[in-house]
């Protein structure tokens, strides 16, 4: 069902845990679909030092999670935006078609701890302007 | 790793050793059509004879009451869709439950598409459906009341006497979908008033894709497979042979040992069920904890999801399965947890372990190690956790 990476990542998350004072924390997903998401981001100089998540959710939401702190790790805040779900996906070597909504929920979580950083900091990020941290990854 | 610890016997079982002997010379010695008038097919019409008589004994039937079929969903479709058809000038109303398996939920929309209307019972928080609602829900046009014996997820046992008895006194006809509690729980038709009752065989250790549904003497019921004149007429087909070799053999193994069977299961589900309370916090329980099927566990784990259980079980050489949303290849957890009132995010965490004759009380012992370890790992991970431990 899963790939050699999915379960790789799923087995070892990389990059669990917490940041103590994280500079940016976002939270996504619903319990009710069986999935929350919850990303920290220790940024310094524009550029994302550390990230640490925790999530509830299946096989596939945990690799996920673990994959994209690892594509973000440092990466400029720029760079970051860039990671897009399906980027996240193909990095593990391709999810389950009925998974995809757990790499837009990575993708989601990423933007949502930069929303958080951009609030607390006052000031803007590119491609944030209409991102909405609340909005149902599943409805796709 | 090389353990390999299955648990998961409601989902299926192993074929046993006495079962698979008495199957085999059907394949490759005895293979000839049971429609066949020479001796090569007389061979095999007279096992399965001799099979139809293994199966009619343990549930207290006549032969000409069982009719093999392909396994437990075709024995469902066949009861609901057969007695619609056939009865529809009494009546277009079926009585069913909640939390039957989809093979009677499904065919119960496909019968509302075609015009019957039916009632879903609802369940209490043990799983068990709602007598009084049952008695109200008829109606001059009710042809059928359908509830399943035992729940293939929670293992809860349905009060089948007293629906026996309701639909008896109103003189409509009672199914019940019997797969999950054949060869775990002793049933007499006559006793329980079942007019049609489902079954198959690989849940009781006889071999996959064959069945049967018991019919009572004097019921109206369509055929769902026309064809030849096989099983009297009513269900067309070459025979599945070994199959039903298999299954009357395995029928015959279950009720000889149902007893010793059932005190070994009991005693191994009721330790696996108090290890995992004393030693996991939040943790429930699904279904009665007492009028349950002998080998079934179903237990919610909170602040985790089911699928990821069942991968770190599986990475362990545990096989269980799980109520989760990620496992139904849905976004929405089980029916039957949701149901019993369970919230979504508890109903995602939910794991079945259901145990089997070849279980150990070792392996018990064994599995409740790991889920204490599976289950600590998760919850680290998991942001739920944490909020819960913040508020302590």
């Amino acid at each position: 069902m899963y790939s050699e990476k999915v379960m790789d990542h799923f087995r070892n998350p990389r990059n669990v845990g917490e940041i103590e004072n994280a500079d940016g924390i976002g939270e996504v997903g619903n319990p009710r679909c069986g999935d929350i998401m919850k990303m920290y981001l220790k940024i310094e100089n524009g550029v994302i030092v550390d990230a640490k998540f925790k999530t509830f959710g299946c096989g596939s939401a945990i690799a996920s999670s673990s994959m994209a702190t690892e594509m973000i790790k440092g990466k400029t805040i720029e760079e970051a935006m860039q990671v897009t779900n399906k980027a996240v996906a193909e990095a593990l070597d391709g999810l389950p078609p009925i998974k995809m909504h757990c790499s837009v929920l990575a993708e989601q979580a990423i933007k949502a701890a930069l929303l958080d950083y951009s609030k607390k900091n006052n000031i803007q990020i590119k491609g944030l302007e209409n991102f909405n941290p609340d909005e149902d990854v599943h409805e796709h | 790793m090389n353990r390999y610890i299955y648990m998961d016997n409601s989902a299926t079982t192993q074929v046993k050793q006495e079962v698979l002997d008495e199957m085999l010379p059907y394949f490759n010695i005895n293979y000839g059509n049971p429609s066949s008038i020479y001796t090569l097919g007389s061979k095999s019409k007279n096992a399965i004879e001799i099979a139809r008589e293994r199966v009619a004994k343990a549930i207290g039937a006549n032969t000409n009451e069982i009719f093999f079929t392909a396994g437990g969903s075709e024995s469902d479709n066949w009861a609901l869709k057969g007695i619609a058809y056939a009865n529809r000038k009494k009546g277009n109303h079926i009585i069913t439950s909640k939390i039957e398996h989809h093979a009677i939920l499904h065919t119960c929309q496909y019968l509302e598409k075609e015009g019957f209307k039916v009632t879903y019972l609802d369940v209490d928080k043990y799983g068990t459906v709602d007598l009084e609602q049952l008695k109200n829900s008829i109606t001059d046009d009710t042809i059928l009341i359908s509830i399943m014996f035992a729940n293939n997820e929670i293992g809860t046992i349905q009060p089948i006497k007293e629906i026996g008895r309701i639909a008896k006194e109103k003189g409509i006809y009672f199914h019940t979908d019997a797969v999950q509690a054949i060869g775990h729980v002793k049933i007499d038709v006559d006793d329980l008033n079942i007019d049609l009752l489902s079954m198959s065989a690989h849940k009781f250790y006889g071999p996959k894709g064959v069945g049967a549904l018991y019919i009572r003497k004097g019921v109206k019921i369509d055929s769902l497979i026309a064809g030849g004149a096989q099983e009297r007429n009513r269900r067309a087909g070459t025979e599945n042979v070994p199959g039903i070799v298999g299954m009357g053999k395995a029928i015959e193994l279950a009720y000889e040992n149902l007893e010793e069977s059932n005190v070994k299961l009991i005693k191994l589900r009721d330790r696996m069920i108090s290890k995992i309370f004393d030693r996991i916090d939040y943790v429930r329980l699904n279904g009665h904890p007492t009028n349950r099927l002998p080998g079934n566990v179903n237990v919610c784990f909170e602040f985790i999801e089911g699928e990821s259980l069942l991968l770190s079980l599986d990475m362990e050489g545990i096989a269980a399965s799980s109520g989760s949303a990620c496992t139904s290849g849905s976004l929405e957890p089980s029916h039957v947890l949701l149901a019993i009132g369970l919230p979504h995010e508890i109903a995602h965490g939910s794991l079945r372990l259901s145990l089997g004759d070849f279980n150990t009380e070792e392996e018990v012992d064994y599995v409740v190690d790991k889920l204490v370890e599976i289950v600590s790992r998760l919850r680290a991970m998991s942001p739920l956790y944490e909020k819960i431990k913040e508020v302590k």
